[in-house]
């Protein structure tokens, strides 16, 4: 029953079928009610990633290289397993973007080039080219075993049957006639096509029942399960070499190269962009293709061993070809039933992958090859055309069919030959060549347009010589010569041992490469300087993810007139008519006129655009209708770059006048200190000199007279003499308080540093006054004073100031009636020394005065005579010292109730036990310094 | 969902997982004759850590307890 017509019957009746579920897909979707929206179909047509190659191919590669066919599925197992990483945020950003096909995703991410969509375009059509010619080597092949049937006969070579009697032909145009139906029936702003995911999820069930249906039959109709086959299987010793896999380290080195490359193949494969991302109708819908997915891997691969071990085992010797297992093993047990719906499903797995493939591939050939070299040619005039979405079908039409034809065309010269079997690895390899710009453009934002255009060129030249060429040579359309001896003979360019690398296979080798090339160019390249205005925003928006949105494309603006005729070109005036009502709704406005002419306008009509006609044209056309053209987008943008480095330095600039202003205010409070001790400096000598003046003055108003009148008499001669005794007296006193003043301040003053009883050094300065207190009958008592309080500091000093206090208060006392009371004690710390008088007191507020210079108490004014009795620098002395060794020296006293002088020292010398005898240290903490000296 | 942080994490912990299940060092363990229940057991293996990983994929993503 299997003959020519009622296979070739079978094939349109299922074709039909799938068209028609296409169509009422399409109007469901049209209506609103999606056939597609839904995560079952989505995970389904993620299956379109099974082709022939999977279909026959698996069977195939498993009895060529055991379980070697299994990377291929492994590594879109893995790749769904990182998509909460990858995937998701790929659909997010590409419905953000409308981004319509990969090479658009690329483009657009590198600031919307032409140039860089133009060379991924290249890219993927040179790589898959092949696949697809792999595509319709099978169907016509597996058409021409089922027709020959019930002999088994493998069809002759491509190139030996005459043109218009090849199949593959037919198989060609009828898929071509198919895609343009599926692909091109409208224009959609958003360039999914939901029939023809409808269709490619109905494939998916075809295929993968149809291999079951093998499978099953395989092993449990011609065999009592795997486990017989296996058992069979081993005591053959050609077949039991299949059921391990790797005997060395290069093995499984291959295989980890095969698990990484599918794992990016099914990414970046045009059609599985399209399907995994553009056509995603909900994000959500992810979630449960992550398991159904790769589910549907293990199923479809759950019978290719036992199938090519069957296979094995019943033809022996080679003479059917493996990669027909599927096909002849039912042929040949006489299944006809069985071997039509495997037909079938081979042809779903070819048909899938062609429509897709080729959907994807004219999508990206016209919106980023045709359309932009035909917008640039000024002679066209198509950029002032009226109405070019007619055009744009037209370009993608003519693609489908010019690709299908380069398909046609790579079979029928390469035939049976080497490039054709191994093509389908070649084709993951070269849109490996993605992996870095798009990858790294999703979480790298410093990716440039430069680099990118640098790494996919580095990488596709390496593939194209490493696998592509040598792939050609050994199907004999080059001279096989450079293989062997490299380039211009030199053995360092041989393709497949570049550079003298051995030891891996072909593809690892390419890969290695070409990636390493790739990557090093891409980063290399991309760091050469940081990212234009463009390219930082639309890595914002790539990397950023959808909360980067928001950032307005458009600075200019352009009002409903210019923008829709423009998008009515290109998609259509009633779609684009609808599209921005539908717009002008979401923004709450009532029609398109109400449409306010702003940069919000101008955005949704290039992201609508883009969709029709990719990111980089669309940015083109609307650039060429916006208004402020004087001032365009790459002058607002750098005049944007500008401010914002502009606010950069005044971010820095402020910080610079914040740290002046503060080293302003630390420099004039400086000045200030400085100004008030010159102050001071100026008071000090003023009043030094006018303290040295008074003594002097006497002596020599004394020695004067003394000279004038030698006939003074004797008495008064005494007296005279004696005065100017004791002015000299006083004024050396003088002197060398002042000196003292002036060591201790500046720090110059000699410390010879001891343990010193305190009470002894009281005692002792009292007994050396005790002929003054005599002399005025002042009583001197003691209140404690007992040995034992202990400190450490300069005897000789401690006992200046302890004379100083006393004789101060011996001078203010009255005399007869006066009583000087000397306290000391200790605590745990310090120890206390009060010297208490019942003199006049001291006004509260000349009780810190007294301790400047040259002030005497006022309150000695009244009771005093006009000379002075002190120098007023015995308090300053004492407190210097006092303060030295970390103690303290002030004063209580009420006006009229005498007056008590007290000082601390502490009882642990404390920092003074650092300061070596002799040493000279800055003296006293108030740390005022006086500039002179004793020099 | 896989929006959650804490799912995409779980599955790139497979992620991990898988690159251990299907490389070298574990794979040569089972690279050897013998039979497995009737199957060569690098056979047994992938097949039987595949489905296993699929299975706790769809565990990840289907709970919605987080």
């Amino acid at each position: 029953m299997l003959q020519g017509w009622v296979i070739v019957l079978a094939s349109f009746l299922y074709l039909g079928i799938l068209f028609a579920i296409a169509w009422y897909a399409d109007r469901r979707a049209d209506v609103g009610r999606s056939l597609i929206a839904n995560p079952v179909v989505y995970a389904l047509s993620l299956g379109v990633y099974c082709t022939t190659w999977t279909f026959y191919g698996s069977v195939g590669r498993a009895a060529a290289s055991g379980i070697g066919f299994l990377p291929i599925y492994l590594g879109p197992t893995l790749l769904f397993a990182l998509a909460g990483f990858i995937l998701h945020k790929m659909i997010r950003v590409a419905k953000t973007n409308r981004i319509t096909s990969i090479a658009d995703f690329v483009a657009s991410r590198y600031g919307k080039s032409q140039l860089l969509g133009g060379l991924v375009t290249v890219i993927a059509v040179v790589g898959v080219i092949p696949y697809i010619a792999l595509q319709l080597k099978a169907v016509s092949n597996s058409f021409a075993i089922l027709a020959s049937y019930p002999e088994i006969i493998m069809p002759a070579t491509a190139g030996a049957v005459p043109l218009l009697q090849d199949s593959a032909l037919y198989v060609a145009m009828i898929l071509a006639a198919f895609t343009i139906l599926f692909g091109t029936r409208h224009l959609d702003a958003t360039e999914r096509h939901e029939g023809m995911v409808a269709a490619i999820a109905v494939e998916s069930v075809v295929k993968l029942v149809a291999f079951l249906a093998v499978g099953i039959f395989v092993v449990w109709g011609m065999h009592d399960g795997v486990g017989d086959i296996f058992a069979q299987a081993a005591t053959v010793p050609e077949v039991a070499r299949r059921l391990a896999t790797a005997d060395s380290p290069a093995a499984y080195g291959t295989w980890g190269t095969l698990i990484f490359l599918s794992l990016f193949a099914s990414l970046l494969l045009p059609r599985q962009f399209q399907i995994a991302v553009v056509e995603n109708v909900d994000a959500s819908h992810l979630s449960r293709a992550v398991w159904m997915f790769p589910l549907y891997l293990f199923l479809i691969n759950l019978f290719v061993l036992p199938v090519a071990l069957a296979g094995m085992l019943h033809f022996p010797g080679g003479a059917v070809d493996a990669d027909t297992f599927v096909l002849t093993l039912p042929m040949a047990r006489q299944q006809e039933a069985l071997a039509l719906f495997v037909y079938i499903g081979g042809l779903s797995a070819a048909t899938g992958m062609v429509i897709v493939e080729t959907i994807a591939l004219s999508t990206m050939v016209c919106n980023d090859l045709v359309m932009p070299l035909l917008l640039r040619l000024p002679m066209l005039g198509l950029a002032a055309h009226a109405d070019l979405s007619g055009l744009l079908l037209e370009i993608r039409r003519w693609a489908i069919v010019i690709i299908l034809g380069l398909g046609y065309l790579y079979f029928r010269v390469a035939g049976e030959a080497y490039a054709l079997v191994s093509i389908g690895l070649i084709s993951f390899a070269a849109v490996a060549q993605f992996a870095p710009v798009v990858i790294g453009g999703l979480f790298w934002k410093g990716g440039t347009r430069d680099g990118a255009l640098a790494g996919l060129a580095a990488g596709f030249v390496l593939w194209v010589y490493t696998l592509l060429l040598p792939s050609f040579a050994k199907s004999g359309w080059l001279p096989d010569g450079f293989i062997a001896h490299g380039l211009f003979g030199i053995e360092l360019l041989r393709p497949q041992h570049l550079f003298g690398l051995t030891g891996l296979d072909e593809i690892t080798h390419c890969l290695v490469w070409s990636l390493l090339a790739n990557l090093g160019a891409y980063i290399g390249v991309s760091l050469q300087r940081v990212p234009n205005v463009r390219e930082a925003r639309q890595a914002t928006l790539f990397v950023g993810g959808a909360e980067a949105a928001g950032i307005p494309g458009w600075h200019s603006t352009a009002g409903v007139g210019d923008l829709l005729p423009l998008a009515g070109r290109f998609l259509g005036l009633a779609r684009a008519q609808e599209a921005f009502a539908r717009h002008a709704q979401q923004r709450g406005l009532r029609g398109i006129t109400e449409l306010p002419a702003d940069a919000r306008l101008v955005s949704f009509a290039e992201t609508l655009l883009a969709g029709a006609i990719g990111s980089a044209s669309a940015r083109v056309m609307v650039a060429s209708v916006v208004k402020e053209e004087p001032l365009g987008i790459d002058e607002v943008m750098n005049i944007l770059d500008e401010a914002s480095q502009v606010r950069a330095y005044t971010r820095e600039l402020e910080q610079k006048s914040r740290e002046l202003t503060r080293a302003t205010a630390e420099l004039r409070e400086a000045n200030a200190r400085l100004r008030e001790l010159d102050r001071m400096k100026d008071d000090f000598i003023s009043t030094v000199t006018h303290e040295l003046r008074t003594p002097l003055t006497s002596i020599r108003a004394f020695s004067e007279m003394l000279q004038e009148d030698p006939k003074i008499d004797l008495a008064q001669r005494t007296r005279f003499v004696g005065i100017i005794v004791s002015e000299t007296v006083r004024l050396s006193r003088l002197i060398n308080q002042i000196l003292d003043l002036a060591k201790l301040e500046s720090g110059r003053a000699e410390w010879t540093v001891a343990a010193v009883d305190v009470a002894e050094v009281i005692h002792e300065a009292a007994e050396s006054l005790t002929v003054l207190f005599a002399e005025k009958h002042v009583t001197l008592e003691f209140d404690g004073c007992e040995a034992g309080l202990i400190v450490l500091a300069d005897r000789d000093r401690l006992m200046q100031v302890m004379v100083n206090l006393l004789s101060n208060a011996l001078k203010f006392v009255p005399a007869g009636s006066g009583r000087v009371t000397v306290g000391a004690d200790g605590t745990a710390n310090e120890v206390r020394v009060r010297v208490v008088d019942n003199g006049p007191g001291i006004q509260v507020q000349d009780q810190e005065v007294i301790f400047d210079k040259f002030h005497q108490g006022a309150a000695t004014t009244d009771v005093l005579t006009d000379k002075p009795q002190g120098t007023g620098l015995g308090l300053p002395i004492s407190r210097q010292i006092i303060e030295y060794f970390n103690g303290r020296l002030w004063v209580e006293s009420t006006p009229g109730a005498g007056a008590g002088f007290v000082f601390t020292l502490p009882r642990q010398a404390g920092d003074n036990g650092k300061v070596p005898q002799g040493d000279t240290v800055p003296g006293g903490g108030r740390g005022h310094k006086l500039p002179g000296g004793n020099s | 969902m896989i929006r959650s942080r804490l799912t995409a994490q779980r599955l790139a912990f497979l992620f991990l997982l898988g690159c251990f299940f299907f490389n070298y060092p574990l794979l040569s363990v089972f690279n050897r004759g013998g039979d497995f229940f009737g199957l060569p057991p690098l056979y047994a293996w992938l097949m039987g850590s595949w489905l296993a990983l699929i299975a706790q994929m769809a565990w990840v993503v289907e709970s919605r307890s987080d």
